[in-house]
């Protein structure tokens, strides 16, 4: 491969425009090479976040040519050869400056989510008995990287701008994986229900879909979130339990 | 003058990877103000690259394990220049802390009996290392975030520290921007913990991510501290060669303790040729009993690719050397073999290996249940770092404590795998315990605006230099690079006296070069700014290690001389220790290694 365009996103809060760059791209390039290699050659302080550069942090995720991704993990060879590449922020959240966006609502969300509650302890040095097949659901959505790619292809978030009412498709996941966490005893499907908006989602998927790490979002943690949430409030014979005990 | 921020804690967190939260965590439960600084976003610092396990003794797969034999692999891994005090009580206390996130959500892969399932791992000889497939580094860091954010603890997320304030001989507090707007914060604290990581970015080919600049080396040194050890460098045996654009990303040991073999492009298993006397009793010698070992066979012995890293890592290099390593300048290392002994081995390799299994696949193109990695050394960990104590974890610095990579003691000349992670949580956690303590006996003080005002010069000072002459720009990255270039080839591997000489005057001329760096554009997330802050930062480890590395005239652990090839009696009984003199240069020095007590000696010898 050789010389190859790229259009990105340079500006801030207030506004920017695309402003164009050359660079040579070897082979088995990302794009986050090639932003770094643009960084280092003709536009030193161009914003970009990113840490582990192998997929394990989820800090450099923008949108590339449209689709939401992380940089790290793009190749180059992956992209329409000779077409020129555009390189822009995640839409979903407010611009700090270029590719780099204020995250700082999901760090907020997380807070209010009970934290684990743990049992007591099965054994004496206060370890517990935990079996492989509790451990393999949990473990799926504990793989998350928290890149928020999937927060920003998720439609009530980035064309609603219900970040007041919903807490996305991330921390669905999470709270499913305290909700399953096999030593939890604390129950979340209240707020589910009243706080965390879980009605917004129908089901498109989208955010399986970006998923880097290919959790199962919607499938396995949404729709049995719902369904627990149906159970505890829908289910007739425990609506007429809430009335008794009233 | 722009204004600036000023913040009061008791104590201050400098970094947020597992050290730093483990301080955090500890301190604030000890009813102390808490305020952490971490350089990046929470959750993504460098503990969520681990990849193979946590070492703790804790006996779930074999219970011939216990803390004896866990203190004893990692005096031997160190060479016995290890701090045995810090080896001992991590050693005993790494099962607790492991526990401990357990019960705060982690959520560890499981044995038959529902227990914490534990695997085997170079230099240990026991299965010892609990972990999540080969993403533990993910699981600890997001267990210690979500239960840390909830214990009232101030974060400063994107929030670089320039330089410590002292009073007298004390630390008071820290001098720090922000990565959004480049806003100046004075944090001032009554306790300062340094939880900032290692400093692999000084070398080409790494591991480590950007953040890896030695601050925490650096900001403890420019403040009177010591530093120990600076010598030894970890290079991981097994790091991605291609495509170019990864070389150097991690390839767990977990490969290896899964059963993955190294070969060199003859198809033969060199690692057989090669085993170092003190590990002769401990070392299959055939094929046969090193799978048996993977495989969990208690009476088979270890093969020779789980030997420390150390060894396999220069192992690898002679292969290359002598023209018998792969297509892309590494050696092959294969775990699809693994098919002529387990049905569904492919399965097997995706469940055990999954992020390895993806980021070949992702990033290389390779499915490694179906052919080999090319695999070699890069750099990966410092065992040197600020000089502790290994009960407390202070410095020598009244008010500055050390926990993690960028401690240093508990390693000696070479850490095994798994045994940073337990060293994060143990140290961590001391170190916030102690420091809170500290900080309820001592009190906040004022720090005066002239203070203040010189350090912002300072730190502005390459966005001036650019404003008023763009043409003479100096620019930070070249710097950066040509220091990686010269350090990897001159300081690297193999070393020898010349070469580092040599490296020792490239510095010299570089840090000449770096008062006249300059950055353009503005304050706002400028990462040319924050990259020529930077600089002083990587020169200074870069030189105190190349120094402490001319001192030993030895091969050991990780450091290994062609001109002296061999161990010596002589530096047996040393560490070497670097600080700053009054007059600003660097000081070297050798200290006796810290005395065994009985126990400890006997400890070793039961289980030689």
């Amino acid at each position: 491969m050789a010389e190859t365009q790229f259009k990105i996103w340079r500006g801030d809060k207030d506004g920017g425009e695309y402003k164009n760059y050359t660079t040579d791209v070897t082979e088995g390039m990302v794009v986050l090479d090639a932003v770094h290699q643009i960084q280092a050659e003709s536009a030193n302080d161009l914003a970009v976040r990113w840490n582990c550069k192998a997929g394990k942090c989820g800090s450099c995720s923008a949108e590339v040519n449209g689709r939401p991704r992380l940089m790290c993990m793009t190749r180059m060879s992956d992209l329409p050869p000779g077409e020129e590449v555009t390189i822009e922020p995640m839409q979903t959240f407010p611009v700090e400056k270029d590719l780099v966006t204020d995250v700082s609502w999901n760090y907020r969300v997380k807070e209010k989510i009970p934290k684990l509650a743990p049992r007591p302890a099965d054994n004496e040095d206060g370890s517990w008995k935990i079996d492989t097949v509790d451990t393999d659901r949990v473990q799926e959505f504990r793989k998350c990287i928290e890149c928020y790619l999937c927060q920003d292809v998720c439609h009530v978030l980035r064309e609603h701008d219900l970040h007041d009412e919903f807490i996305g498709p991330r921390f669905l996941v999470y709270t499913a994986g305290l909700e399953m966490q096999p030593i939890d005893i604390e129950t979340r499907t209240k707020q589910l229900k009243e706080e965390y908006g879980i009605g917004y989602c129908n089901i498109t998927k989208c955010c399986t879909t970006v998923c880097p790490e290919s959790i199962k979002i919607t499938d396995n943690a949404i729709i049995p979130l719902k369904e627990r949430v149906a159970d505890d409030f829908y289910d007739p014979l425990k609506k007429l339990m809430r009335i008794f005990k009233k | 003058m722009s204004e600036f921020q000023i913040h009061e804690y008791d104590v201050l967190v400098i970094g947020a990877g597992g050290a730093g939260l483990s301080a955090a965590i500890k301190a604030s439960a000890s009813d102390v103000s808490v305020g952490l600084i971490c350089k990046s976003l929470l959750g993504k610092a460098h503990t969520v690259m681990a990849e193979g396990g946590v070492a703790a003794a804790m006996a779930n797969v074999d219970e011939r394990d216990g803390w004896k034999v866990h203190f004893a692999d990692t005096m031997r891994g160190g060479q016995y220049l290890n701090n045995p005090r810090m080896a001992e009580l991590h050693a005993k206390e790494a099962p607790d802390r492991v526990r401990e996130l357990e019960a705060w959500g982690a959520l560890f892969d499981r044995t038959k009996e529902g227990k914490i399932l534990q695997r085997n791992f170079g230099g240990h000889r026991y299965p010892r290392l609990a972990h999540v497939g080969d993403r533990t580094g993910l699981e600890m860091i997001r267990t210690l975030q979500d239960h840390g954010i909830h214990q009232g603890i101030k974060f400063h997320m994107e929030v670089t520290v320039f330089r410590l304030i002292k009073e007298g001989d004390r630390v008071v507090g820290a001098f720090a921007y922000d990565r959004e707007k480049g806003r100046f914060s004075l944090h001032k604290a009554k306790a300062v913990i340094m939880a900032t990581g290692g400093y692999g970015r000084a070398f080409k080919v790494t591991s480590n991510s950007w953040e890896y600049t030695g601050d925490g080396h650096t900001l403890a040194y420019d403040a009177g501290a010591e530093l120990i050890d600076m010598e030894f460098i970890q290079f991981h045996p097994t790091g991605m060669v291609w495509p170019p654009s990864v070389r150097g990303i991690l390839v767990t040991e977990g490969v290896r303790g899964e059963g993955g073999v190294l070969k060199n492009s003859d198809g033969k298993r060199f690692m057989f040729d090669d085993i170092p006397d003190n590990y002769v009793n401990q070392t299959a010698d055939n094929e046969d009993e090193g799978w048996r070992y993977t495989q969990g066979d208690r009476d088979a012995r270890r093969p020779p690719e789980l030997l420390t890293r150390d060894h396999v890592a220069r192992c690898i290099v002679n292969q290359i050397k002598a023209g018998k390593g792969s297509p892309h300048g590494g050696v092959f290392l294969d775990i699809a073999w693994i098919k002529e002994h387990i049905p569904g081995a492919e399965a097997h390799i995706q469940k055990k290996l999954p992020s390895m299994y993806h980021q070949f696949k992702e990033l290389a193109g390779i499915d490694i249940t179906k052919e080999p990695m090319e695999v070699g050394p890069t750099t990966h960990y410092a065992m040197g770092g600020i000089h502790v104590d290994g009960d407390t974890q202070m410095s020598t610095v009244p008010g500055l404590f050390a926990a993690g990579e960028c401690a240093a003691g508990l390693h000696g000349a070479n850490r095994l795998g798994g045994n940073s992670l337990s060293d994060l949580l143990v140290f961590g956690s001391r170190a916030g315990e102690y420091a809170a303590q500290h900080a309820k006996g001592v009190d906040q003080v004022t720090i005066s605006d002239d203070v203040i005002e010189g350090l912002k010069k300072e730190a502005l000072a390459p966005l001036e230099r650019f404003d008023e002459s763009p043409g003479d720009a100096q620019g930070p990255y070249q710097i950066q690079y040509e220091l990686q270039d010269f350090m990897q080839a001159l300081v690297g591997i193999v070393r020898v006296e010349d070469e580092m000489q040599e490296a020792l005057g490239k510095i010299g001329a570089l840090q000449e070069k770096v008062k006249s760096v300059s950055a353009c554009g503005n304050r706002e997330y400028n990462p040319g700014w924050h990259t020529a802050l930077d600089l002083h930062n990587l020169l200074t480890v870069a030189e105190a290690a190349t120094r402490a590395g001319i001192v030993r005239k030895e091969s050991r652990g990780a450091h290994f001389r062609e001109d002296f090839p061999d161990k010596s009696e002589e530096f047996s009984k040393v560490n070497i220790i670097v600080n700053k003199e009054a007059d600003g240069s660097m000081n070297v020095r050798q200290v006796p290694t810290k005395p065994k007590t009985d126990e400890q000696i006997a400890i070793i010898e039961e289980n030689a």
